[in-house]
């Protein structure tokens, strides 16, 4: 059995209450934090951990504390970003639905570590009720003395706020997020300055994940060094994994980083296989953003050695044969699954959610659904395919933010490996338009492989 | 439909106003700018030119600040829309498992277009980006609340219907 950390008590009745969770260990941390380390101890013992950045870019959760910039007088802030928008994503959504307290209680170590005073868990909008959780879980946290003035007698203090988005994809990026809690549109800034040094409020702040601010607790409780000891090399601990699509259990997973993709899919622990008894076709592993891999290449590497859900195994062999972890958004896709269509909607959705700043995006975002609508309605030229490429190289790179490269990826990655499909879609456009149906003959042509042991 | 009515927010409200105001250091009153949306929406309805000024003036800032938010953002409704706005992924996983058959299903039955308000005034219904439930689709949601509906089918669309119709 694999180890779990983050939802290790899930299924204990009563865990979002703050004395259930208490019972089992919560809040540990913090008393181990506060009274016996020092903040620089806790900045430690995370870089020590590798635990890197759940949202998706993975960067080291220590490394970027150790940025933080320390003015004499000015205030530094933590926020959280709980503004999970990434398709394919919705793990932090299920932790603080079923457990809120264990991201309270990493907001209050993760604070104390930086130094903060106020801190605020920006929550997409679009999820009051779990808004509405959160508040209770502060109010009970705050009730016990461990949030608020002179918290446990330590002379630390700590308010923590709840923010409620406004609906915006964008407002997943750092920046974005900062001028929308400053009541603004979600315009990412250019960086630098980055947010370390001049972030809310033109103060030194940190934006970290729901998951990677979760996951503080069990560092501190634990030490740094237990945690990297889990995982595989430089991918250390645990991660939320939201499985969706075609299989037969869908839902969010905890795995140790390091488990097989093949184990994965087919395991009864995990996915349970693909649904209806279909064959496997293709996956996007790591949130819409990230290239999409037919099925032999997110099973096996190409040097016919197991592919591994880790940041390293899921990136080798580049764009050309890899894609990326990201956010651990893995949709998977049957056979009877129509690449170009989904590719079309993955492109209304960045041409919805660009903000607009950059034209490279702000256009071509648009182009690209426009085209692709065109290629799935019967009404693409041969042409068109390229022309996707194209402006797909035109937008990657040409943006303030990653919003641009985000919405190319999946449009490149399509065409670089499922071009037969467009072109089939091209010379057959009224069965595209009838069926609206994959080619199919990308399809894992192993049968449901058994359970590795 | 709203007619001319003035636009102030109850006791009850303008202390939630209070509270989340002082949640942001001096000055930096305009952060609760988006709760206050939220907030005035659950209050009147849908954000009118109205509803905007009146939140501007809370927050003694410009009203152009508060209309190029609120057009930013898709949450807040910019015209009126039924008693209940249900909101339906139609984003990637969803459509995988069915989200493009249900937003057909409720066009049929409430027998309006996207974004139109069925003649009672009680629906609407639109397409939404991306709602964070993807193992759970097709899922919807209906605010203010915004209470969620997931592994939608046919007889669960009919089925929640009935139930809101049943309530008025």
């Amino acid at each position: 059995m694999a180890q779990k950390i983050l939802l290790k008590n899930i299924n204990i009745p009563g865990i979002n209450t703050f004395e259930v969770y208490r019972q089992h260990g919560g809040y540990a941390a913090v008393e181990k934090a506060l009274k016996t380390m020092s903040a620089d101890d806790v900045v430690e013992e995370v870089k020590k951990s590798g635990l890197r950045g759940r949202g998706g870019a993975g960067f080291p959760t220590g490394m970027k504390w150790s940025f933080l910039a320390k003015p004499e007088g000015v205030p530094r802030y933590l926020v959280c970003n709980a503004d999970e928008s990434e398709p394919g994503t919705f793990k932090d959504r299920y932790l603080m639905t079923h457990t809120p307290h264990t991201l309270i209680e990493g907001m209050i170590v993760s604070s104390f570590a930086l130094g903060a005073n106020t801190s605020y868990i920006y929550v997409r909008g679009e999820m009051m009720p779990q808004i509405r959780i959160l508040e209770k879980a502060i109010a009970e946290a705050k009730n016990a003395g461990f949030l608020g003035k002179n918290i446990l007698g330590t002379g630390y203090d700590l308010e923590i706020y709840v923010q409620p988005g406004g609906g915006a994809y964008i407002c997943g990026e750092e920046t974005a997020l900062l001028e929308s809690l400053e009541g603004k549109r979600g315009n990412p800034r250019i960086k630098p300055p980055f947010p370390a040094i001049a972030g809310l409020y033109g103060c030194p702040t940190v934006v970290n994940n729901v998951e990677s601010i979760a996951a503080v607790s069990w560092i501190v409780v634990n030490g740094g060094d237990e945690y990297a000891k889990i995982g595989i090399g430089r991918s250390t601990g645990t991660k939320l994994i939201s499985a969706s699509g075609n299989i037969n259990k869908p839902g969010v997973y905890e795995i140790e980083l390091g488990l097989s993709v093949e184990e994965f899919i087919y395991s009864d622990e995990y996915c349970g296989g693909i649904a209806n008894g279909k064959r496997l076709k293709a996956v996007v592993a790591g949130g819409s953003s990230v290239p999409i891999l037919p099925a032999n290449l997110i099973l096996k590497l190409a040097n016919g050695q197991p592919r591994l859900m880790s940041y390293e195994s899921l990136a080798e062999g580049g764009f050309a044969t890899g894609t990326m972890l990201g956010s651990g958004g893995f949709i998977v896709m049957d056979e009877d699954a129509c690449v170009v269509r989904n590719t079309w909607n993955f492109s209304r959705f960045y041409h919805h959610e660009s903000c607009g700043q950059c034209s490279p995006c702000r256009e071509g975002t648009g182009w690209m659904e426009k085209v692709l609508h065109r290629i799935e309605y019967g009404h693409g030229k041969m042409s068109d395919i390229d022309l996707l490429v194209d402006v797909s190289k035109k937008i990657e790179g040409n943006t303030i933010c990653p919003l641009g490269d985000a919405a190319a990826w999946p449009v490149a990655s399509a065409i670089r490996h499922f071009r037969d499909e467009f072109e089939w879609h091209v010379n057959n456009p009224k069965a595209a338009m009838d069926g609206n149906y994959g080619l199919a003959n990308y399809a894992d042509p192993i049968p449901v492989v058994e359970e590795a042991s | 439909m709203l007619a001319v009515k003035e636009i102030k927010f109850s006791t009850e409200a303008l202390k939630k106003v209070d509270e989340i105001i002082a949640r942001y250091p001096e000055s930096r009153q305009k952060s609760a700018l988006l709760p206050l949306l939220h907030l005035a929406q659950a209050e009147f309805g849908w954000c009118s030119t109205e509803v905007m000024d009146y939140v501007a003036s809370l927050l003694n800032i410009n009203p152009i600040e508060v209309y190029e938010v609120a057009s930013f953002y898709t949450m807040y409704h910019l015209k009126p829309s039924g008693k209940y706005v249900l909101e339906v992924c139609r984003t990637g996983p969803c459509c995988l498992v069915g989200a493009e058959k249900i937003i057909n299903i409720l066009e049929n039955k409430l027998g309006v277009k996207e974004g139109e308000v069925t003649p009672d005034g009680l629906f609407s219904f639109k397409g939404v980006e991306c709602l964070a439930a993807c193992g759970y689709g097709p899922v919807l949601q209906i605010g203010p609340e915004y209470t969620f509906y997931e592994n939608l089918t046919e007889e669960s669309v009919d089925e929640l219907l009935t139930q809101l119709r049943n309530k008025n």
